[in-house]
């Protein structure tokens, strides 16, 4: 149904796609994986024609008879949400914030002449009907911000498929979801596939979420498509040595020495952590939002405990208190026997002993300092040391940085170096606790691996704790000893984490493990000595 | 919606109280007594406490407040020491110019800004958005009183299409007044439109990078439909912003204009109020002008809740 030959792509000369081929049928789903920067974004904008200014492309990509590369801007414009829909990785900026969602859908139809208005909002209710948004909950004068990101990522695919496309072209639709988010929109997408027979375009960094859902695959590298296949065939034999890398990198488990948990570092004892509502009335305040409920937790010194649950779980919510960052509303919070308290009430030699990697690694650092000056922000804590540069110099050392890097500014670097930065700033002050906020969540697999390796090798140096938050199950599993499943608010599980992740008791932490997408075992035993178990 | 419009509501009265506090205040310790002024320099010291007792600024200081603003709640703005003709009259018969000079310059620099700043921002980085943005720093950079001299001679001088100045008055019909109000108005609304036209154009340039255009454009919208359906409106609040505080600048700030074209306006009175010491005048002037300018803001941020569902949750 559409057939790419050839397509190159060149932004202000500088080349971005090489040389692409690929067909996909109706019906079929087509995976494209690879890392940021590979093209996978940029191949699909060029198949929708939305390309970045100065960009030059050649070959062709033709839909039907229609070449989208040559034909005129109109007849694109009226290709483009008819016959190629397209939904975005980011649901929460995606759509536009002060219409409505059926203003929204509708006008899809609108725009392509189909029907009038009224019609047109009679086809949104239907489509979003079928995306599972219903009436009762969801009518069509919702706007964006009252929902929640699966149910915007909702919305965008009702837009999308409102005029029934024959091509759906789905860019890391669920990369900025919770696993459980994930699993109901790849199975909507699936159902749609089946149900109108579309084909459907499936951009992803994630190798597990292609193979349950490809029945094709291409993985592509620096612009150019490596290895294409049908998606079994593909993983069993991994012909290019970069499929592998990449798969090896998202099972990498680094090599740990088993360390015996110390005495508790760290005490959680039945924190709660209330927020006020917004009452209905102008005087009667509403109940509180319990955001933490009793919870209790220990982390031993140099043991590493990671933190699981979907979002709005209370994760954040409690790090922060962890962090003394904001007040408890009962129980209490000791850290190495010292009780944490919220505001100024915590004193700096206790703020030193906890760090915190956040997730984004290009929003956490300050633009305008050189990596010398962030890295050393902690010393605010203490008294500046006479050897301040000696020791930024050996914490850029060991995150594998070179000394000189002290000189640059943050935007030089890579989002993996910008992570190993962060790491960098956490370890100076020499904590015995560093947070790990979904430190690698943003990261390629393959950074990622390398991330999780330094980790571990810090942690052995040093004899750090670590708390790791994610909602990713194979990287808790790759670097913790002891797993925490949080959900709404309370520890509904914890054990170690290989036996509550392979013998979960709670029905939540079994339906998470169910939603987590995996490689067929089988695919990789045949295969042969590469591959270790997913979760 | 209802609730913001009631806490908003709540801030305006708020804020209407302490400003009048602050201009009373303000008004009692600029120096110079009006009874001495109005008499003149060789008065005897009888005759003006005589005149200030009758004026009644010998009373204490609260009742004199509250007096006041008594007074203006009633409509009763006290009595103009120089013109001893009640000041709502003279207010009444300025804001009859000033106010429609005022909507006229923001209506102009409103219809010149919208499309000027689309087209800047649908044609950016082109010759049209070049020409533009040229035209508009040149519409910043020129003193308007003097943009107002070169209308008069193009326009009254040798056109003769307008007379060069004055006000003929509401009486004299609707046609001849806002004839007589045309040359100001577009003198004040020349950089007013300058300022708003870029306002837009950045603030529609930075929608236009936002993720929600790209999806509309997905939808299969072109670049001119993405920009009139869900960029104009995105663009607004900043825009608004702006032509709020145009409006209550150009109810105030037309003395120059007033002055160049011979318009009986508030900015005159005000002014000649400072010079004469008439501060009954002035106080009512500048409170008249803070309850204009909070009175738009409110509005200001009702037209906010109307734009972005968003801030209609918020308090």
């Amino acid at each position: 149904m559409i057939r790419v030959r050839n397509l190159s792509m060149s932004i202000h000369g500088v080349p971005v796609l090489r040389e692409l081929s690929f067909d996909i049928a109706r019906g079929e789903v087509f995976g494209l994986v690879g890392e940021s920067g590979s093209g996978k974004s940029m191949t699909a904008l060029a198949l929708m024609r939305l390309l970045p200014d100065g960009s030059t492309v050649t070959g062709s990509a033709k839909l039907g008879e229609v070449d989208l590369m040559t034909g005129s801007e109109a007849r694109i414009c009226a290709i483009r949400g008819s016959r190629i829909g397209m939904i975005f990785q980011e649901p929460m900026t995606a759509l536009n914030p002060v219409q409505t969602i059926g203003d929204q859908v509708a006008e899809t139809l609108v725009i392509h002449g189909r029907t009038g208005r009224a019609e047109a909002l009679r086809a949104a209710r239907a489509r979003l009907d079928r995306v599972g948004l219903p009436a009762a909950e969801f009518p069509l004068s919702r706007f964006p911000h009252e929902l929640s990101g699966g149910q915007r990522q909702r919305v965008c695919i009702a837009m999308a498929i409102a005029l029934r496309p024959d091509l759906l072209i789905a860019d890391e639709p669920t990369t900025a979801l919770d696993v459980s988010t994930q699993a109901q929109i790849l199975d909507l997408l699936k159902g749609l596939v089946e149900e109108e027979r579309m084909g459907l375009m499936l951009i992803t960094h994630d190798l597990a979420v292609v193979a349950g859902m490809a029945d094709r695959l291409a993985v592509m590298q620096k612009g150019e498509v490596v290895e294409q296949g049908a998606t079994e065939d593909l993983f069993r034999n991994m012909r290019h040595p970069y499929t592998r890398q990449l798969f090896e990198a998202s099972g990498h488990r680094p090599a740990q020495t088993a360390q015996a948990a110390g005495s508790g570092l760290l005490e959680v004892d039945k924190a709660v952590r209330d927020y006020s509502r917004r009452g209905r009335g102008l005087i009667r305040p509403a109940a509180p939002f319990r955001a933490v409920n009793r919870v209790s937790f220990e982390i031993g010194r140099g043991e590493s405990l990671g933190l699981v649950g979907e979002s709005g779980c209370g994760k954040s919510t409690l790090t922060r208190a962890i962090l003394g960052l904001e007040p408890l509303q009962g129980g209490t919070i000791t850290l190495d026997g010292e009780r944490i308290q919220a505001g100024r009430a915590m004193p700096a030699h206790m703020r030193r002993k906890m760090q915190i990697v956040f997730q984004d690694p290009y929003g956490s650092f300050n633009p305008r300092w050189k990596v010398g000056h962030l890295v050393a922000e902690p010393f605010h804590l203490s008294d500046r040391p006479v050897d301040i540069a000696a020791r930024v110099a050996d914490a850029l050392r060991e995150v594998g940085l070179a000394p000189e890097d002290a000189q640059k500014y943050i935007h030089e670097f890579s989002g993996g170096q910008r992570q190993r930065i962060a790491i960098a700033r956490a370890l100076i002050m020499r904590p015995e606790l560093i947070v790990l906020d979904e430190a690698v969540s943003a990261l390629d697999v393959r950074v990622r691996a390398q991330i999780l390796d330094l980790l571990a090798d810090l942690r052995a140096a040093h004899g750090l704790a670590y708390l790791f938050i994610s909602h990713d199950l194979n990287v808790v599993r790759a670097i913790t000893d002891r797993v925490l499943v949080m959900k709404a608010g309370e520890i509904v599980e914890q054990g170690a984490t290989e036996t509550v992740l392979a013998a979960p008791s709670h029905p939540y932490t079994q339906q998470l493990i169910a939603a987590s997408p995996v490689i067929p075992a089988q695919w990789r035993d045949e295969g042969g000595q590469h591959g270790r178990p997913l979760v | 919606m209802l609730r913001f419009a009631a806490t908003r509501l709540l801030s305006l009265t708020l804020s209407l109280v302490a400003a009048s506090l602050v201009i009373f205040t303000v008004i009692q310790v600029v120096p110079g007594d009006p009874a001495s002024f109005m008499l003149g320099m060789n008065a005897q010291p009888e005759t003006v406490a005589a005149l200030r007792e009758d004026l009644g600024l010998n009373a204490p200081l609260s009742a004199r407040y509250l007096d006041w603003v008594g007074g203006m709640l009633s409509g009763d703005f006290g009595r103009s020491y120089t013109y001893r003709v009640p000041v709502a009259e003279l207010i009444r018969d300025r804001l009859w110019v000033s106010l429609p000079l005022a909507v006229y310059a923001l209506i102009l620099s409103t219809v010149i800004a919208f499309p000027v700043g689309l087209i800047a921002a649908a044609r950016r980085g082109k010759p049209a958005d070049f020409t533009i943005m040229g035209a508009t720093q040149l519409g910043i950079a020129v003193p308007n009183f003097w943009f107002a001299m070169l209308l008069v001679l193009f326009f009254a001088v040798n056109l003769r299409w307008f007379s060069a100045g004055g006000f003929p008055g509401w009486e004299a019909g609707l046609l001849p007044a806002l004839k007589a109000l045309t040359l100001p108005a577009v003198a004040l609304a020349l950089p007013q439109a300058s300022i708003l036209a870029r306002v837009m154009r950045s603030a529609l340039i930075e929608t236009l990078g936002q993720d929600y255009i790209r999806t509309a454009r997905a939808k299969g919208l072109n670049r001119r439909q993405a920009l009139i359906r869900h960029a104009l409106r995105n663009a607004l609040i900043p825009v608004l912003t702006i032509i709020g505080l145009q409006f209550s600048f150009l109810l105030a700030g037309a003395i120059i204009i007033e002055n160049v074209f011979y318009l009986p306006g508030l900015g005159r009175l005000i002014f000649q109020g400072i010079t004469q010491r008439d501060l009954i005048v002035v106080e009512s002037v500048v409170m008249l002008l803070v309850f204009a300018v909070i009175v738009v803001t409110f509005l200001v941020d009702i037209a906010y809740a109307v734009v972005d569902p968003r801030l209609r949750h918020r308090r």
